[in-house]
């Protein structure tokens, strides 16, 4: 199996510009592969360190040690991302384009030919329903029409590699299908998918292996059945719970376990 | 270099969009086009004066539109975390820098050319001369000058975190710089150390803007500057634009993004 995406005793520190503020370990030693066509959940409660890994990933962030790859490129070299799409938690778009012009901007930007760019364009406007607001500027967009032209950004480059950072955060049942069957058609091309989220009954439908991991270390590793057979369970739920030292009093007691990946 | 358009592109279409420059562009063009075609009893010393004041007018809006639209760029990128989707591409933060310099620096030497031209062509209608060489040099050397603003302005939204922080101090600076500048050598010399040092390095530190100003060629009529010191100008402000974009890069290479 190709490894499309390698992190190596990562460890990031944020520390506070005041005075004497202390150091906060945000990740802590984390070790992790991706291989090509997976579709792969990346969990753990708010403050665990997903976003910082995925912040790592896309070069926002430098660790304090360790190194993290991409298609076997480190994280620091630009062209790492060249084969990747993102789709942030919530949108952030230049209000003033419209949504051909930022997905032209962004072609540009993956030096995309015009007419590469026209192509892909009214293919994947087509996709995520937007043709006929194509020329409307985004500040008129509904918050799902926002977070579907994310998803066409995230596109524009026909990447090998998707990250989705909480992709369904904040939409109606109709804006998570569609990503849902985006997400499903992208793994039916073969590609693959590092995935983000707290909808815990997404992750168990559409991923194939998943991660979880809590204050910044990794917790528990394996296919969903497994895990579930693991921790002698019934859900992913619960065995998020568990991994977590969830108890009903509100305790959490910490608890790893990493199931080999098959 | 195809990204550093794509981003200068966006920067020069933001500005255009956005409504708040064409005040000020309609106010400097109205007093212009007033000052510039009043003809006060053909009293030649009264017709420079308005000629003065007009130039002015059109320095202080450009440093305006320099200052004003550089100052916000990366800030607001941040705060409205478009900076995310867009660094998540494969774009240097050098590229991102230098095309976010391109657009304003752009922007600037467009709204410059209107401005030029149009007063040019109101003094032109009263004078029937237009002596092209003297508009080319105050207009090239105005936008050189706007370069250094815009890098140094880029470098403020970098160290300083409020944007209305970044404003203030690089208009000061730039305002200063223009109106002291030349003098702080002469200032040191009547001061005591320390203090007679630090003048005398910022005077050789600092970059001089008061030499891109020659309006003086076009209110006073005189010869244009010679071209071998127009082409050292223009390579003096190259120099201190790109160490200021250095600078800026050295800052910005490591800055965590959250």
């Amino acid at each position: 199996m190709n490894i499309v995406l390698k992190i190596e005793k990562l460890r990031v520190e944020f520390t506070g510009r005041e005075f004497r503020q202390t150091t906060k370990v945000a990740l802590s030693s984390l070790d992790l592969e991706v291989g090509a066509g997976e579709i792969f959940g990346f969990l753990g409660p708010n403050g665990a360190g997903k976003t910082t890994t995925i912040n790592v990933l896309l070069g926002f962030v430098t660790p304090k040690s360790g190194t993290a790859y991409l298609f076997g490129i480190d994280v620091r070299q630009p062209i790492a991302r060249q084969r990747i799409g993102y789709l942030p938690e919530l949108t952030y778009y230049y209000k003033f384009l419209t949504a051909e012009e930022l997905l032209r901007f962004y072609a540009k930007i993956f030096g995309l030919s015009r007419v590469e760019a026209d192509k892909r364009i009214d293919r994947l406007l087509k996709l995520v329903d937007l043709e006929s607001a194509r020329r409307r500027p985004l500040k008129t967009y509904s918050k799902g029409m926002q977070q579907r032209v994310g998803l066409a950004q995230a596109l524009i480059n026909d990447p090998d590699l998707l990250i989705l950072d909480e992709p369904t955060s904040g939409l109606d049942p109709l804006g998570r299908m569609k990503v849902r069957e985006i997400i499903q058609r992208v793994k039916n091309e073969g590609k693959t998918v590092f995935f983000s989220s707290h909808e815990l009954g997404e992750v168990e439908t559409v991923c194939d292996r998943v991660v979880i991991i809590n204050e910044g270390e990794l917790k528990a590793e394996g296919r969903v059945a497994e895990l579930v057979q693991k921790y002698l369970t019934s859900s992913l739920e619960q065995v998020f719970l568990k991994v977590v030292g969830y108890q009903a009093n509100g305790d959490r007691a910490p608890a790893t376990s990493r199931v080999p990946a098959a | 270099m195809k990204k550093i358009f794509a981003i200068g592109n966006v920067v020069l279409l933001e500005m255009y969009r956005r409504k708040d420059f064409y005040v000020l562009f309609i106010v400097t063009a109205l007093i212009t086009a007033v000052m510039g075609s009043v003809t006060f009893f053909n009293n030649a010393q009264i017709v420079r004066y308005l000629k003065a004041i007009s130039l002015f007018l059109i320095w202080a809006s450009s440093l305006f539109i320099a200052i004003g639209a550089t100052a916000r760029q990366i800030p607001a990128e941040r705060e409205s975390r478009t900076i995310f989707p867009l660094m998540a591409k494969p774009v240097s933060r050098a590229q991102m820098l230098v095309g976010k310099f391109l657009g304003c620096w752009l922007a600037c030497g467009l709204a410059l050319v209107i401005f030029y031209v149009f007063f040019g062509c109101i003094v032109a209608a009263r004078e029937h001369q237009w002596p092209l060489a003297n508009y080319f040099q105050a207009w090239s050397l105005h936008w050189a000058m706007l370069g250094i603003v815009v890098a140094m302005t880029l470098f403020g939204s970098l160290v300083l975190t409020a944007v209305s922080s970044n404003l203030t101090i690089t208009f000061i600076a730039t305002v200063a710089i223009l109106l002291v500048g030349r003098y702080l050598h002469k200032v040191a010399l009547s001061m005591t150390e320390p203090s007679a040092a630090i003048f005398t390095g910022l005077y050789y530190v600092i970059p001089h803007l008061e030499l891109f100003d020659v309006r003086d060629l076009i209110v006073q009529d005189w010869p244009p500057v010679p071209w071998g010191i127009w082409l050292i100008a223009i390579a003096y402000a190259a120099v201190y634009t790109g160490l200021l974009l250095l600078l800026s890069w050295l800052v910005f290479r490591k800055k965590v993004l959250r």
